[in-house]
């Protein structure tokens, strides 16, 4: 039987660095099949190319057995492939109705929007799947597991032959995960072909019937879900032995530098305590929306919620802005560089200094010499790969941008360093020189909170790793019972 | 099921612009016995309509998250380009004219939408953002009406196209129609069309509207080619108001058509407004100037009187964001 979807050795970079180098997939009408694979493993880039969302630099892709080349995801649809995305898109000031037949709205007389029609069959199509949710609710009023609701209702709606669920229930409570099941169910009875994404491991087991794995951009297996265990299956998401990739000598002390008790933070993190000693590096571990990025937030002074009690050094820090978080001894290296990170049209110099323009001015006056000194210590010490302070950090690759963002912590002269995940998008050679920074830190006798999707990456640098799962401590780990497997267990 | 009572803040702010526009009418009408007469408010209607025409073609732009600059430059070209086919005054005729107001009228449009096309295409095709490609537009229209007239003003326009600025039916001025009329059409094609639909879309959320397989970028164009075309109408209304079209016209309009928008609460952020609110905002700059002039106000200070109400308005529509 030809596959309703063939992929063959697609292959996509960004800027030189590779996403995506051989991702191959076969789906089956009448079956869902499961897509694994950690994070950074191209699964995103993959399913972006399907949709017509991203060009491909190569491969191909046939639908029934043609070849097809969608210029756009209207392109897409029309060949009857519809997706789920993992972050939610709704227009907020809309209905749900006008989200989920946007573009397709039912017309009557003079081009005029049927709108009585439209809201019929949405809330038609809502209770068929049993969502509690009314066609004529604004986005903006719907909680998040109702806006993924009404996207999975939307994806389901145009009727496509390939659907396309980008973890569809990172949001959803067990009841409504139970109605998507349902939906999906039906759909493989009518002869629907579905490509699930899930870190949750036991929903792969209990709905798909195929696998495919991806690693590191590459395609590794694929066959049925009932010739695996889940342990095997892990083994091949997870991959390769830890290898020497890893710098860490770093010592963990007994002195206390950072409590934290019952922190709140957005995503519904609540009544969160963890110590923090020095010389240590804590892993922040969890799946995508776990709230590890808002507890970092919340600790750096940028979040709403004030709730909780942060002592540093045994006296209570209270950090309500950024501004009281650098007094208290804390930096913050951001997830994503270019958006917060760095003042991207500036140079290696100026980023740098960007946040000790106190020290290093004098009324006002920047202090020239002392700015360029800095700079070029921080240059040295990080092994920045630069032509001189003066090029703009624009020019300069992932990695040595990401160590601009942590000199430029560095010149705070930090106690505890918030890292949120500070390898991403960064090549081999420099992340192993990002860990060792890390590592020297550490063992200076500061210590480090350091959230990571990078299962790898908890395992080789963690002294003990707090796993949350919807913004709830899920358990905690200590060196000696880390394993990628007990991670995932923890978090899904 | 929870009924949502709307306390009084969201009361303010849903109908804050009429009982706004109600209080400046009520205290008017208290101050001077000439502005409730019916002379007064048609005047007042009739200075309002090039302005709302202009502003109603800015609502669709401001929708998509862009902004028009141009409008008051392609006022000026539009207006005389169809003055040059209208006029009986061998200064600025072109060929053999005058021609039939019909066929002035359909050119004047025609260019207003031209001058809106290449704005379009610059924005949704090469991501130039809206405010640099349309200060690029509102030199090089200006350029082109300067150009084209050679910096002499058109005059002697012909009787028949002057009606639409000039002419009434039943005692109402044309230029009131004609706001009337593009008013109904937009507000109609917002609210009911799916074209209105994927405009509120666009500038809601970009993404979305892509991965439902809308043609972003012809939506995009497809705004500035309306608001190009309501400038070109507005610009047309004025030379047959005053008679004659002049090549320093419209210059600043573009600045009270978008403070006609912001007032009528539509967001720069896109995605939110309604067209009615921007015929309110529009009235309400229209009976504010009135209302000054009648109080002996100088022209001066009315500037800086509406520099706060924009103002004011839009930080009424950010603390509307902030409790979302």
């Amino acid at each position: 039987m030809t596959p309703i979807l063939e992929v063959e050795r697609l292959a996509k970079s960004f800027s030189g660095v590779p996403a995506l180098i051989d991702g191959r997939f076969r789906l089956e009408a009448g079956s869902v099949h499961a897509l694994c694979g950690g994070n950074g493993a191209g699964k995103s880039t993959f399913l972006k190319i399907i949709m017509g969302l991203l060009e491909r630099d190569a491969g191909t892709i046939r639908r029934n057995g043609h070849e097809v080349d969608f210029a756009g995801p209207s392109g897409a649809l029309r060949n009857g492939i519809a997706i789920v995305e993992q972050e939610l898109s709704p227009v907020p000031a809309m209905t749900a109705a006008e989200n989920i037949y946007m573009g397709r709205e039912p017309l009557r007389s003079f081009g005029r929007i049927d709108f009585a029609t439209m809201n019929r069959r949405t809330q038609h199509l809502l209770d068929g799947f049993g969502f509690a949710i009314r066609a004529t609710d604004l986005m903006m009023d719907l909680t998040i597991a109702q806006t993924q609701l009404v996207e999975i209702a939307k994806a389901l709606s145009y009727d496509a032959e390939v659907i396309i669920l980008d973890e569809p229930t990172s949001a959803l409570g067990e009841a409504e995960a139970e109605h998507l099941f349902d939906a999906i169910a039906t759909l493989k009875a009518k002869g629907k072909g579905l490509i699930y994404v899930s870190h949750r491991l036991s929903e792969v087991f209990s709905i798909a019937d195929h696998y495919t794995v991806f690693r590191d951009g590459r395609f590794v297996e694929d066959g049925a879900i009932g010739d695996i265990s889940k342990d095997q299956l892990i083994q091949l998401i997870v991959g390769r032995p830890l290898s020497e990739e890893f710098i860490k000598e770093n010592t963990v002390g007994d002195q206390v530098v950072m409590r934290v008790q019952g922190l709140a933070a957005q995503r519904g993190v609540r009544d969160l305590s963890f110590q923090l000693h020095q010389g240590e590096i804590l892993g922040l571990y969890g799946l995508m929306g776990a709230g590890r990025t808002e507890v970092l937030e919340r600790l750096f002074g940028l979040s709403s919620e004030t709730a909780g009690r942060i002592e540093i050094g045994g006296i209570e820090a209270r950090i309500l802005r950024p501004k009281d978080a650098i007094a208290a001894g804390l930096a913050f290296v951001t997830e994503d560089r270019k958006q917060t990170g760095l003042v991207l049209s500036g140079s290696v110099r100026e980023n740098l200094c960007l946040s000790s323009l106190g020290k290093l001015s004098l009324g006002g006056w920047m202090q020239g010499k002392q700015e360029a000194e800095s700079a070029a210590n921080m240059i040295d010490v990080l092994k920045i790969k630069t032509a001189g302070d003066a090029m703009g950090v624009e020019n300069l690759s992932g990695g040595n941008q990401q160590k601009v963002v942590l000199g430029k912590w560095f010149l705070t002269e930090p106690k505890i360093l918030l890292l949120d995940e500070p390898t991403r998008g960064v090549d081999v050679g420099a992340k192993r020189e990002i860990y060792r920074v890390m590592s020297d830190f550490a063992r200076a006798g500061g210590a480090v909170i350091m959230v990571s999707s990078e299962t790898d990456e908890i395992l080789g640098m963690a002294d003990r790793v707090i796993v949350l799962r919807d913004g709830h401590m899920a358990g905690e780990l200590t060196r000696e019972m880390l394993s990628a497997e007990e991670l995932l267990r923890l978090a899904a | 099921m929870t009924m949502t009572i709307p306390n009084s803040g969201q009361i303010l702010q849903r109908y804050g612009i009429f009982i706004a526009l109600f209080v400046m009418c009520l205290t008017l009408a208290v101050i001077s016995e000439n502005f409730l007469s019916t002379r007064n408010i048609l005047n007042v209607l009739r200075q309002t309509s090039i302005n709302g025409i202009l502003a109603i073609g800015m609502t669709f732009v401001i929708l998509t998250r862009g902004i028009d600059l141009s409008v008051g430059s392609v006022v000026a070209f539009a207006g005389l380009v169809a003055a040059s086919l209208a006029t009986t005054s061998a200064t600025g005729m072109v060929g053999n004219g005058p021609y039939p107001a019909l066929l002035a009228i359909a050119v004047g449009m025609a260019v207003g939408m031209a001058c809106g096309a290449v704005s379009g295409v610059i924005v949704s095709r090469f991501h130039v953002p809206a405010f640099v490609a349309t200060l690029g537009m509102l030199s090089a229209a200006r350029g082109m009406a300067l150009i084209y007239s050679g910096g002499r003003p058109i005059p002697s326009l012909t009787e028949e196209f002057r009606w639409i600025g000039t002419g009434s039916v039943g005692g109402i001025p044309v230029p009131i129609f004609l706001l009337l009329g593009t008013f109904a059409v937009a507000h109609f094609v917002l609210t009911q069309t799916r074209f209105g639909r994927h405009v509120y879309a666009v500038g809601g959320n970009p993404h979305a509207a892509k991965v439902s397989g809308l043609p972003v970028r012809r939506i995009r164009f497809t705004v500035y080619v309306i608001a190009g075309a309501l400038a070109g109408l507005a610009g047309m209304v004025l030379a047959a108001r005053t008679g004659s079209a002049l090549p320093q016209a419209g210059i600043a309009y573009e600045l009270d058509a978008i403070a006609a928008v912001v007032i009528g609460g539509t967001s720069l952020a896109g995605g939110v407004g309604r067209v009615t609110g921007t015929l309110i905002g529009a009235l309400l700059i229209g009976v504010m100037n009135n209302g000054l002039d009648l109080m002996g106000v100088e022209s001066y200070y009315q500037q800086v009187i509406k520099g706060v109400l924009i103002v004011a308005a839009v930080m009424l529509d950010q603390s509307k964001n902030k409790q979302d």
